[in-house]
């Protein structure tokens, strides 16, 4: 088996050279064909990473021939940047991107899906077929078992998540955007990503709040009128950044009233401020501002690194699967090799030997037992300990050596 | 029999308590052991509670120890209708550590083997008795998540959530939750003290301490409900009303061995 893995990534790999190195999906289906036509291949392209998954013969090669043909970088370019990584470390490197270990943020999602389309979109034989499903399943295992994918990584889903741990499901909680800019639409974008409803949307201008609120299904309304919908609202994120208060603790304090003591959620994503801060104070009231949110997120990054460990032992858990399953591959075809091979000089010994001794149905079946018991006893012990060799690093040696001293071939071999 | 029942439920719950502390340190593994812990607890709590009903004559839960047994088992009861849910484990640390201690408590004061003959057979009394249990049992879990709720909402308010995103249950789901258990719990302590002024009726006698406490206690969650509904009592106002009654309850449960079991 001869796995090999030629990438780069956004640990060595500036963006301007990534995003050269950039395989869409398509194309990225059509390489692996293209690379597999001397045995397997599956091109994984992100953001962040660009990794040509190898087995064959000249794998390295040919796998540096195509990224400096996809990013049109000389092969001294490219030298610098790429990683070459084969079998084990290869295997290892994959289910550590899988679990979220090589992302940039630690436990991110995306990058499972990711590589569930890069498998799908591959041309796989044995070996990667069993490498990307293996990556796939530590990847989700690491998720399940460890709280590295838990908590929010960015500002925008650190109040989604607040919104969230106030409310339970956002199904059916209305939103008010104050301010109609590119960090209202993020927001905005990761409430309604949670099943939350973006209800209005006030501005300055009515023109931009109606074209905001229509990419939501929403209501555009003035920025003199929200005060009136803080009785309508669950979650109001405000972001206008204009001198000024845009609430004060009074006008929320009256809309509480006609809320029976639901609760209101309010993100002040904007500098200066928009809301004032002692409307925290009120019962019912949570009032978040950007420092809030990315102190939330830099605590959450922080778990999220301290999770990483855990994470690490369970890849590296699947990594030493993966190689006892390649030595297995190298020792089994062996075993069955040696046994075949002693079978066929038992089994000729005593079709002579019958011929010769004369011996009736009942003798003939005495000796094939008495001959077929020395045979396995004589192969227990190789075959014990062989099986055990495949577990270690010295699997492939031993069958090798096997096939030598019995003068097995290699044709067999599975 | 029943020490071969009692030993293990002891033994699932304390599982369960220690498991569940486990969790809120490192969520996994130990959450789901925990959750396996409440389940086979409760089945051998009821099959001891079983073998005791089939033994006794009378009302096997008589004694101060043996309703503390039937009140364990309501707790766990009401607990496993949706306590076993992943986001609910942070009450599980509350729960059983409790239920594990009780279990001991009634062991101690007998409440757990056999019961022999109880004076308490009358259908009103057994009426009594148990409706009251399960009202307290209830009363206790709606303490517990109405604790949850302020802890968590100090965190939130304090703007440290910390580690809490996505492992409790939200602050709405807590209050109704406690609203939904304290509704059940009215009605079934209103019937429980009607079939004891029913019985007191008849058999004559005055309204005691205890039983004044039982009253106060049932006025203190009406006024829960009432407030609830009609003036929009929510948040936390709503869960330091719970709490108290929860204390009156406590009052009551302490009570009651003191005065009709002594």
């Amino acid at each position: 088996m001869n796995l090999t893995l030629v990438g780069l990534s956004h640990q060595a790999t500036p963006i301007a050279v990534r995003e050269r190195a950039f395989v869409p999906l398509p194309q990225a289906a059509e390489l692996a064909r293209e690379l597999a036509a001397e045995g397997e291949a599956v091109c994984l392209s992100t953001c962040n990473r660009t990794e040509l998954y190898l087995v064959g013969d000249q794998a390295e090669r040919r796998a540096l021939d195509a990224l400096a043909a996809i990013s049109r970088l000389s092969e001294d370019e490219l030298r610098g940047v790429v990683y070459r990584l084969t079998d084990e470390a290869a295997a290892l490197h994959l289910f550590r991107v899988a679990a979220g270990l090589d992302s940039m943020v630690p436990g991110e999602g995306e990058i499972l899906g990711q590589v569930r389309s890069a498998f799908e979109a591959g041309a796989t034989g044995p070996v990667l077929d069993r490498l990307f499903r293996q990556a796939l399943h530590g990847g989700k295992k690491v998720r399940a078992e460890t709280a590295i994918a838990e908590s929010p990584a960015s500002v925008s889903s650190a109040a989604a998540a607040l919104a969230q741990q106030v409310f339970g499901q956002l199904e059916g909680c209305r939103v008010m955007l104050v301010g109609a800019g590119h960090v209202a639409e993020l927001s905005a974008r990761s409430l309604a990503a949670r099943g939350a409803q973006i209800a209005f949307v006030a501005n300055r201008s009515p023109e931009r709040a109606e074209a905001l609120a229509a990419r939501f299904g929403g209501t555009g309304v003035p920025l003199e009128g929200a005060t009136e919908r803080l009785a309508e609202i669950d979650v109001l994120v405000s972001s206008t950044g204009a001198p000024g208060r845009a609430f004060g603790r009074a006008e929320v304090e009256s809309a509480l009233r006609g809320r029976k003591g639901r609760p209101l959620f309010l993100i002040d994503l904007a500098v200066p401020r928009d809301l004032d801060a002692a409307i925290h104070e009120l019962d019912g009231c949570f009032l978040y501002d950007i420092d809030d949110l990315e102190s939330v997120v830099a605590a959450s990054l922080a778990g999220r690194r301290r999770e990483a460990g855990r994470a690490e032992a369970i890849v590296a858990e699947e990594a030493d699967r993966f190689r006892d399953w390649q030595a297995s591959r190298e020792v089994v075809p062996a075993i069955a090799s040696l046994r075949a091979w002693a079978e066929e000089i038992r089994a000729a010994e005593l079709a002579r030997a019958r011929g010769r001794l004369g011996l009736s149905e009942s003798q003939h079946a005495a000796v094939e037992s008495v001959t077929a018991q020395i045979v396995n006893k004589l192969l227990h012990l190789p075959t014990v300990r062989l099986k055990e060799a495949a577990a270690g690093a010295e699997g492939g040696s031993y069958a090798q050596a096997l096939r030598h001293l019995f003068g097995l071939g290699d044709d067999d071999k599975r | 029999m029943v020490e071969l029942l009692f030993w293990p439920a002891l033994f699932a719950y304390g599982e369960a308590a220690v498991a569940y502390a486990g969790d809120a340190r490192r969520p996994g593994t130990a959450g789901r052991l925990a959750t396996w812990g409440v389940r086979v607890g409760w089945l051998l709590q009821t099959a001891l509670l079983i073998v005791q009903a089939a033994r006794a004559d009378g009302f096997p839960w008589a004694t101060w120890a043996g309703s503390l047994n039937l009140f364990v088992w309501l707790v766990v009861s009401v607990y496993l209708v949706w306590g076993c849910r992943t986001r609910y484990r942070l009450l599980g640390l509350a729960v059983m550590p409790l239920a594990a201690v009780l279990l001991v408590l009634a062991r101690l004061g007998g409440g757990t083997g056999d019961t022999g003959h109880s004076n308490y057979s009358t259908v009103f009394l057994v009426l009594h008795v148990g409706l009251l249990s399960l009202a307290f049992a209830a009363f206790t879990l709606a303490a517990g998540l109405s604790a949850l709720y302020l802890w968590q909402e100090r965190r939130l308010k304090g703007r440290r959530p910390g580690g809490l995103l996505g492992r409790a249950p939200s602050l709405l789901t807590l209050e109704t939750l406690s609203g939904r258990t304290i509704a059940v719990a009215v009605p079934a302590l209103t019937a429980g003290i009607v079939a004891g002024l029913v019985r007191l009726r008849r058999d004559g006698g005055g309204v005691d301490a205890l039983m004044a406490v039982t009253l106060g206690t049932w006025l203190v969650y009406t006024a829960y409900l009432v407030l609830r509904w009609e003036a929009g009592w929510r948040g936390r106002r709503a869960a330091y009303l719970a709490l108290a009654g929860f204390a009156l309850v406590i009052v009551a449960r302490v009570g009651l061995q003191l005065t009709h079991f002594s």
